[in-house]
């Protein structure tokens, strides 16, 4: 049983489809990179599949229950965390604070304060500044800490380079590599192809809400992706069901 | 590719009609006083009151965005001054239209400062601005505090004609009230309002003065409210300042706008008229009748905030005035 | 001593101003709305206090045990059946229905006890009159002193419970970003009712106090919210603690109004709080962003 279906997914933006008649599946320990351009959809669906859009159709299915209804808490606790494009940190609150919160989720785990630290030694001296003074590389890792700190059993991250300079998006990801290779369960937005296709089990490119191409990492080429990326040509019908 | 001819019109068949029905029916009203009783002439004045109280109230909250709890201090202020002009020794009627006009300059240098106010701040800050209106003016010796006085130039008409002339001059304030409003709403002004009344930013950001814009609004309101609140001292003649700097009036402005439509200049009318109908029908029943008021305006707020009128024209499709802009193609 | 002594009283009577100033602040920073009924539910809780020691014989104090849950309750409910939707529809909503709430509870009250003014000072024996000698002849009454350190002890607990506590930090969050709190796992819903909740206890507080020191009529209301508002707006930066600046400098202003000339008292409160909306309006833009200054703790 895959960890999730999401199967035609219709969400919308305003009046605008932004995701239309999605269906993939992402089984336990996979890492999903979610490539296309800006306008794809990339972003609401990852919302949706967080709960923090409401989807107008289809369903999505995480760990064998149905959570197309639940609210985004719920889907917290349930252990779907988002890491949100633009970080969106309480910036009047300290980095702890921004960390501890997430015991809200109620899931205890391998996550705790220490270990995020661990895996985000930048943090340590940052402890008690404010977040909304930190630079944009302690933000990044304040908010992975932040969805980490909820033991997630997928984690969903949107957008981790942006806004940041080529050497801390270095750093982020050598801070994730630990993370991604003790078989966490991950979709990535990255905007980055090379980047993507390299930490990545498998890719989707989304092209005007819709799957324009999928496939396992290895299996495919730059040029197959850039191509489904842009629309050239003919690109290759999505995969339906379970892979 | 063809060029597709296009046309800009400002009215509409029904909007035509609409003109030209209100109007006549200014008309009509104009020679009520013929035809009509004493009772109903009464009960017209009050309503013209009310239509003038609530078309004010919808331009600042529904035009403006200026929600404010404080109309109350114009309300009495207008009465206030019509006391003190015509115990100066002016004449009634004019003394009515001045006390309107004072009001209105009082606005001014009131705007400076209210103006700069926020949303909840704003509206409570009114309501302290006319507790403090109401407290200084029970100082004036001439009104002697809560007991009040009188506006007693007005024996020296009898009770048939100071009927008749207030009657008139009621309908002539509304009359010109609307006609001002109206004017302003189809200038250049009045894109700037409608802009504001539905994105304050966005209009900012096409370069509408937004501050001017609401001040001209916040001075009209002003002067308006302060008219109304004269014109209400004629009719009931005794000048207690507590009645007239209740915040009640905000209450009965919020009513009728809330139920008629914010928003709209149809809507305020009609919550006026409705708001008439119900104080006739219901306002023996006491308190219950001021529960209902505070109910309707909570529910109102709540699942119907565009009133009956904009439900009416957003399900019929119906705009009576013609204050947009029509593209023809 | 005459001015001094007049000013100390004034210190005591703001720090009841900062009792129902509080609640009022509180909701505003944490929900970003002023709630116009705040007045008329702290008269509310007066009169039900008046109706537990009237009928039942029990002392106003004693009283707070069942009214205060009540209140909680009713702020609860408040919240999700007025309040959030309320600021789902922008921002005269808020205004416009707290305010017709406001005239739904003062008219219930009305019909429910008439006109007639009442107070909870026949029920709390001397505490109403009973004063402290201070040197120079000076007398502070025993419950303004109460008044006060209750005022004071309350916005310290407050403050400490949104730094400190998870549920405070939850509102805290909440109040700054109700979307991205869903993510990890708080219901922005619950936390805002129960938000809702302690600013409605606070008000039980203050009606309580109110009525034992002063009488009160179906239509106060509307004063106790222009109070609060003051104390509020005045106080204005940053933490909870300016309330209690506010609430003082509006308690001093007032009594010292009220030496100057009979109709003093009233007419110097709004008059100084206006001159200090103009002042800070007109003179320091840059440090003094009133809405900005609903801040949560520093």
């Amino acid at each position: 049983m895959s960890l999730l279906d999401v199967n035609k997914l219709d969400v919308r933006h305003g009046l605008l489809k932004a995701v239309r008649e999605v269906t993939f599946s992402v089984e336990k320990g996979e890492r999903i990179a979610l490539v296309g351009a800006n306008g794809a959809g990339k972003t609401t669906l990852l919302r949706a599949i967080a709960g923090a859009h409401q989807s107008t159709g289809g369903q999505i299915r995480f760990a064998g229950s149905d959570v197309t209804a639940m609210p985004s808490y719920q889907r917290s606790k349930a252990g779907i965390a988002l890491v949100p494009e633009g970080r969106k940190l309480f910036t009047r609150m300290t980095v702890t604070e921004n960390l501890q919160l997430a015991r809200a989720a109620g899931r205890p785990g391998a996550w705790t304060l220490e270990a995020v630290l661990e895996a985000f030694p930048n943090l340590k001296p940052r402890l008690h500044a404010k977040a909304g003074t930190l630079s944009g590389g302690e933000q990044q890792a304040t908010a992975i800490g932040r969805a980490l700190m909820t033991n997630p059993d997928l984690l969903l991250l949107d957008e981790v380079s942006l806004g940041l300079s080529p050497l801390v998006v270095e750093r982020v990801y050598a801070q994730l590599e630990n993370l991604m290779a003790s078989g966490a369960t991950i979709v990535l937005v990255e905007q980055d192809l090379k980047r993507a296709m390299r930490v990545a089990t498998r890719v989707i490119c989304m092209l005007e809400g819709r799957i324009a191409l999928e496939g396992r990492a290895k299996d495919l080429s730059r040029d197959q992706v850039t191509e489904a990326y842009f629309g050239l040509g003919r690109a290759k019908p999505a995969e339906a069901g379970a892979s | 590719m063809t060029a597709t001819t296009y046309g800009i019109e400002r009215w509409t068949p029904l909007s035509r009609i609409s003109v030209g029905t209100s109007m006549g029916l200014i008309l009509a009203l104009a020679v009520g006083p013929m035809v009509l009783n004493a009772n109903s002439l009464d009960k017209l004045t009050t309503l013209f009151i009310y239509v003038i109280l609530a078309v004010m109230w919808n331009a600042l909250a529904g035009y403006a965005g200026l929600v404010s709890i404080g109309q109350q201090a114009f309300f009495g202020l207008g009465a206030y001054f019509a006391v003190r002009l015509a115990d100066a020794g002016l004449s009634v009627y004019p003394s009515l239209i001045l006390a309107g006009v004072l009001t209105g300059l009082v606005a001014i240098p009131l705007s400076y400062v209210m103006l700069r106010l926020k949303d909840g701040e704003f509206a409570i800050g009114m309501w302290v601005v006319a507790e403090l209106l109401h407290l200084l003016v029970n100082l004036d010796t001439l009104v002697q505090g809560e007991t009040g006085t009188s506006l007693i130039a007005l024996n020296a008409y009898d009770a048939a004609t100071r009927r008749v002339l207030i009657y008139w001059t009621a309908l002539g304030c509304m009359a010109g009230l609307l006609l001002i409003l109206f004017t302003l709403l189809r200038s250049r002004l009045g894109a700037s309002i409608q802009a504001i009344r539905d994105n304050e930013e966005a209009a900012a950001s096409v370069g509408v003065d937004v501050q001017r814009t609401k001040r001209v609004i916040f001075v009209l309101a002003a002067f308006g409210v302060g008219l109304a609140g004269a014109l209400y001292l004629a009719t009931s003649v005794t000048f207690q300042p507590k009645t007239y700097f209740s915040v009640q009036w905000t209450a009965y402005m919020i009513f009728m706008v809330l139920v008629g439509g914010l928003g709209t200049f149809e809507g305020a009318i009609l919550g006026a008229l409705i708001f008439f109908a119900i104080e006739a029908w219901f306002g023996a029943a006491g308190v219950w009748y001021l529960v209902g008021l505070g109910g309707a305006a909570l529910l109102f707020s709540l699942f119907l905030p565009r009133g009956l009128w904009g439900w009416i024209s957003r399900r019929f499709d119906i705009s009576l005035l013609p204050v947009g802009y029509r593209l023809k193609l | 001593m005459i001015w001094f002594n007049q000013m100390l009283q004034g210190v005591l009577l703001g720090g009841y101003y900062a009792l129902i100033a509080c609640g009022l602040s509180f909701m505003f920073s944490v929900m970003r709305i002023i709630n116009l009924a705040h007045g008329s539910l702290a008269i509310l809780a007066a009169f039900l206090l008046f109706t537990l020691a009237k009928t039942f014989g029990i002392h106003p104090i004693l009283g707070l045990a069942i009214v205060l849950p009540v209140m909680a309750l009713l702020g609860w409910l408040l919240q999700r059946a007025v309040l959030e939707r309320s600021a789902r529809g922008g921002q005269l909503v808020p205004v416009l229905s707290t305010f017709g709430l406001a005239i739904v509870i003062d008219n219930l009250l009305f019909q429910a006890y008439g006109a007639d003014t009442r107070s909870l000072t026949p029920y709390v024996g001397s505490l109403s009159y009973d004063s402290w000698g201070l040197p120079g002849g000076i007398f502070v009454g025993k419950l303004a002193v109460i008044t006060f350190v209750t005022a004071v002890a309350l916005l310290g607990g407050l403050q400490l419970f949104l730094s400190s506590t998870r549920l405070g930090q939850a509102i805290r969050a909440t109040a700054e970003d109700p979307d991205t709190v869903g993510l990890i796992g708080i219901d922005a819903r619950t936390v805002n009712a129960t938000a809702a909740a302690i600013a409605m206890v606070t008000v039980g507080i203050a009606g309580a106090f109110l009525g034992m020191r002063a009488s009160f009529n179906p239509y106060a209301g509307g004063q106790q919210l222009i109070f609060a508002f003051e104390a509020a707006i005045i106080g204005g930066a940053g933490s909870l603690w300016g309330t209690l600046i506010g609430g003082v400098v509006l308690g001093v202003a007032q009594s010292i109004g009220a030496k100057i000339h009979s109709q003093g008292f009233l007419i110097a409160g709004h008059a100084v709080f206006l001159a200090i909306v103009f002042v800070r309006l007109f003179l320091g833009p840059q440090t003094y962003r009133i809405r900005a200054a609903f801040g949560m703790g520093k």
